[in-house]
């Protein structure tokens, strides 16, 4: 007999993460790039897939983003170069700061709650571009991390990188996706589908969402530092602009809220196409992402995941 | 027997509405109490203020002797009364044993114990009996969305009976039943409520219901009791023949009993 535990996704999370392990060694420098953005955006789609299981869509998600990544990146500024260091610090940071902000958003629904969060990422954004001391528009370069006092030159930085994301992102994942099986996690259909019904079950349903909005800025404040040593420089633009929180969402209605695994595919195919749209159609890139995005509201309006959903249903026993 | 609710004094205005003035009502355990009244006489706003929902302009509430004036709907619930909703409210996309797995979980789960699954075996067996008892287990897998209205209110009560409350308040709920079907809704409920020994206060425009399940009556007039008696004694008092039975016999022949339109908490 399955222990509770173990299902599909966590079987699925699991080979997938065992199977990239060993391509990180084999993987083009380009691919393994990518593969680490992918990864790092999808944890901040993680946390907005919880969210949006709850009936809340923010815009604003750049916010804990920009702030775990410029966070990781000053720890470089002061001499710290540790990725454990780094990654705790910027994961902490965004934490903290979406505990904090969390009392007033938990109040808020919808429209509200989504351009509140908007509000809150561009006084952010502000305060980036006008601070000298960070490089305004232009950032600043992070040093290349270490990992626990082992310091990789040129290609072995990034296969070490891709490693470490790997293992943090693989752990958050599965207790995302445990997480959700939980009665806390549960809560999040009940308090979408009648807060005064949790309230009159004897339970607070602007905790839980409180509880909600710190876990996804924690995990946006983790994508933030890895893509600050990803990419190994930190700007306004890139990490804290508004457009990025929009990524954000994109990749969310890209992915679908079916499943966690689905983030990080939404994520992947969300990068590759950019990539692509920008390498062979460097003036119509916006367009062909929009579009791509039309296509996938109209023909796949559950995401990228209704199609794993698809193929699945067959299997099942068919109804009397 | 023991004195569990104890309103005194209670008032609530809206602006220049006054939808409660001067109630004073005692309920002991095990009572079945009736409330009745016309459309707006201040019924729903009354079991609002004993759960929390609305704070009384003034007066005291006490329950199981202590004040429960100010405190919020979910504190209420903990201590132990529960209601139901003229208009049901229930988690509308979900299955209807969804809807009680998750009442049950939140109910039997604090602290850490809400980090474990939310489903489990013994859970779901418990889930299937309150089915049962409640005559849904037919709809089991059925979307709350797509339920009857009679189910869906059956499943509304189910949900706050779940609750395991000393005191439970249901606010009409034979409303937007058929005439047919309404005895029969009735007995499932109070037959599981006596089962639980629970306390029980409920609204209701049908006399013939009114007179078949409660032992004692309060009959709600432009926001003040004008009467609080036995069954008996309340059908043939005056004031109550005047003021809501009189049109209650109207209302029913104009049949405007659709619960449209009301507010629902
Ligand atoms: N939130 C509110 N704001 C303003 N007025 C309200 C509010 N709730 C109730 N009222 C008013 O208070 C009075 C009593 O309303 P209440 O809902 O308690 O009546 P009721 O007895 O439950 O009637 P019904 O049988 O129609 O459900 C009505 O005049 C109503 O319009
Ligand atoms: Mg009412």
């Amino acid at each position: 007999m399955r222990s509770k535990y173990i299902d599909n996704t966590v079987i699925g999370l699991s080979i997938a993460f065992v199977v990239l392990i060993f391509a990180d060694f084999f993987m083009a420098e380009w691919v393994r790039f990518i593969g680490l953005q992918s990864l790092a955006r999808g944890a901040v789609a993680l946390g907005l897939l919880i969210l949006w299981r709850s009936g809340l869509v923010s815009f604003g998600h750049a916010l804990y983003f920009g702030f775990g990544a410029y966070a990781a990146a000053m720890m470089t500024l002061i001499g710290y170069r540790d990725a454990f260091l780094l990654v705790f610090v910027g994961t902490a940071v965004a934490g903290i700061l979406a505990f904090l902000l969390g009392f007033l958003l938990r109040r808020y629904r919808g429209i509200f709650f989504a351009l509140l969060n908007l509000a809150f990422s561009m006084i952010l954004y502000g305060v980036i571009v006008k601070t000298e001391a960070l490089g305004s528009t232009d950032g600043f370069s992070v040093l290349t991390p270490t990992f626990l006092g082992y310091a990789p030159k040129g290609e072995a930085v990034q296969t070490t990188l891709f490693l470490f994301t790997l293992a943090f992102t693989y752990i958050i994942t599965i207790g995302a996706h445990l997480y959700l099986k939980t009665t806390l996690g549960g809560m999040s259909m009940a308090v979408r589908e009648n807060e005064i019904r949790v309230e009159y079950l004897g339970y607070s349903a602007e905790r839980i969402i409180h509880v909600k909005y710190v876990f996804s800025g924690l995990v946006a404040g983790f994508g933030g530092a890895i893509m600050a040593m990803a990419i190994g420089q930190v700007d306004p633009d890139s990490m804290a602009n508004w457009t990025v929180s929009g990524e954000f969402v994109f990749i969310t209605i890209l992915s679908g809220i079916g499943n966690v695994a689905a983030t990080f595919i939404g994520a992947l195919v969300f990068d590759l196409i950019r990539t692509y749209a920008f390498e062979y159609a460097p003036q119509f890139w916006q367009f062909i992402l929009g579009g791509s995005l039309l296509a996938i509201i109209m023909f796949l309006p559950e995401g990228i995941w209704s199609l794993v959903a698809r193929l699945r249903r067959p299997q099942k026993a068919p109804s009397p | 027997m023991t004195l569990i609710l104890e309103v005194s004094d209670l008032n609530k205005s809206f602006g220049a509405v006054i939808a409660a003035q001067d109630i004073n009502v005692t309920v002991h355990e095990h009572e079945v109490i009736g409330i009745i009244g016309a459309n707006g006489a201040g019924k729903t706003t009354f079991i609002n203020m004993v759960t929390g929902y609305l704070k009384p302009t003034s007066g005291q509430i006490k329950f199981a002797g202590r004040s429960i004036v100010g405190l919020k709907p979910r504190d209420i619930t903990v201590l132990g009364i529960a209601r139901s909703f003229q208009v049901p409210q229930v988690f509308a996309s979900e299955t209807v044993f969804d809807n009680l797995l998750m009442v049950y979980a939140i109910v039997e789960e604090s602290g850490l114990g809400l980090l474990a699954p939310l489903y489990n075996d013994q859970r779901a067996e418990r889930v299937d009996a309150h089915l049962i008892r409640y005559k849904i287990a037919d709809y089991r897998d059925a979307n709350a969305s797509a339920l009857p209205q009679g189910i869906r209110k059956l499943l509304d009560i189910a949900m706050a009976a779940a609750c395991k409350p000393t005191l439970l308040m249901l606010d009409e709920p034979t409303s937007g039943i058929s005439i047919d079907e309404k005895f029969e809704l009735m007995d499932v409920i109070m037959e599981a409520l006596r089962q639980d020994k629970t306390t029980v206060l409920f609204i209701e425009h049908d006399m013939e219901i009114v007179e078949r399940y409660v032992s004692r009556v309060l009959a709600f007039y432009q926001g003040r009791i004008i009467c609080d008696a036995p069954v008996a004694e309340a059908m043939v008092n005056p004031d109550v023949r005047e003021f809501v039975i009189g049109e209650e016999f109207h209302r029913t022949r104009t049949q405007n009993d659709n619960g449209a339109g009301e507010n629902n908490a």
